[in-house]
């Protein structure tokens, strides 16, 4: 967590946060601050709340996807409604969110090459690598390598798609539910949901790779 | 500018230019050709609201599929794949083919 930059939206190289954009950032926090925009509450709210959400709440509701096919249909549907139903959350002031479902035919994989959008309503902080140039560009010409340098195998015959959130859209994937997991519960299932997971760079954990 | 709705599948080719301005259009997917996947609402132009305009009235967002050998042509070293990218309706183009009928 870059601890000087509150939003951390800025798109950086993993290894460098570049001194301009930094004191860009602070210029234009200072501005907000002093023309009322926002207050340093607001600030310290907006950070403490996108740092309470995590990958582990993208992990119950892919096991609730999982256990649930109704709430699964709903979820695809509209993502945001049956989020803040089943989940009671209130996505109202945030951006809208689409959930794309890994299937025996397709795998999805999350960029945004112009930036670093994510669904922080729901996933918190995006990893470093997600905003690094050269995931950014990468994986929009390369998929299969760079998916291969997280130990990602895709069949030959399994359509990739990549979906670039290049504007208001967020998205999130619902990986495949491992076989051998019939009959668990949505808190045993939610263990197998890994963040990577949940960008389609990595599959499910193994049953028999989970902790426990 | 508000142009006719893009039904699914309809045939569109993402418009060329250059702007300085803050755009949400990818270069690398300027000029090139897809087919309309769905219209995921009306957003306000970020083209506007990024200089504290109110970027109304709210334009059509489409989620648009690209064929990996489109874009990327000779420079592609890997099996086709798809792109999927949200693409402002006046950055976009519909070309004849067989969707259009259904509009």
């Amino acid at each position: 967590m870059r601890s000087d930059s509150p939003g951390g939206a800025a798109p950086v190289d993993a290894d460098e946060i570049r001194p301009d954009s930094r004191r860009l950032e602070e210029a234009l926090r200072g501005l907000l601050l002093e023309r009322g925009v926002f207050t340093e509450v607001d600030l310290r709210r907006q950070i403490e709340a996108t740092g309470a959400r995590t990958p582990l709440l993208g992990a119950r509701i892919v096991a609730r996807a999982w256990a649930d096919a109704g709430f699964r249909d709903a979820l695809l549907a509209e993502a945001r409604p049956a989020l803040e139903q089943a989940f009671a959350l209130d996505l109202e002031h945030t951006p809208e969110i689409t959930v794309l479902e890994n299937t025996a035919g397709v795998h999805h994989v999350v960029c945004c090459t112009l930036c670093s959008c994510y669904p922080r309503n729901i996933l918190g902080v995006p990893p470093l690598w997600y905003k690094s140039r050269e995931y950014r560009s990468r994986v929009v010409i390369e998929p299969r390598a760079v998916l291969a340098e997280f130990g990602t195998r895709i069949p030959p015959e399994r359509e990739i798609r990549v979906v670039d959130s290049t504007a208001d859209m967020r998205y999130m994937v619902i990986p495949l539910r491992p076989t051998g997991t019939d009959g668990w519960d949505e808190e045993r299932l939610a263990s197998l949901v890994t963040r990577d997971s949940l960008i389609g760079v990595a599959h499910a954990r193994e049953p028999d790779a989970a902790p426990g | 500018m508000s142009a006719r709705p893009l039904s699914p599948g309809a045939k569109v080719r993402v418009r060329t230019g250059d702007p300085l301005t803050h755009c949400r259009t990818p270069r690398y997917l300027r000029g090139r050709q897809g087919t309309v996947v769905r219209a995921l609402g009306r957003f306000a132009n970020p083209e506007e609201l990024a200089y504290h305009r109110p970027g109304l009235p709210a334009l059509v967002l489409y989620q648009v599929a690209f064929e990996a050998r489109e874009v990327w042509g000779e420079r592609l070293t890997e099996p086709s794949y798809r792109i999927h990218a949200d693409v402002f309706e006046h950055w976009l183009e519909p070309l004849p083919g067989e969707a259009e009928a259904s509009s």
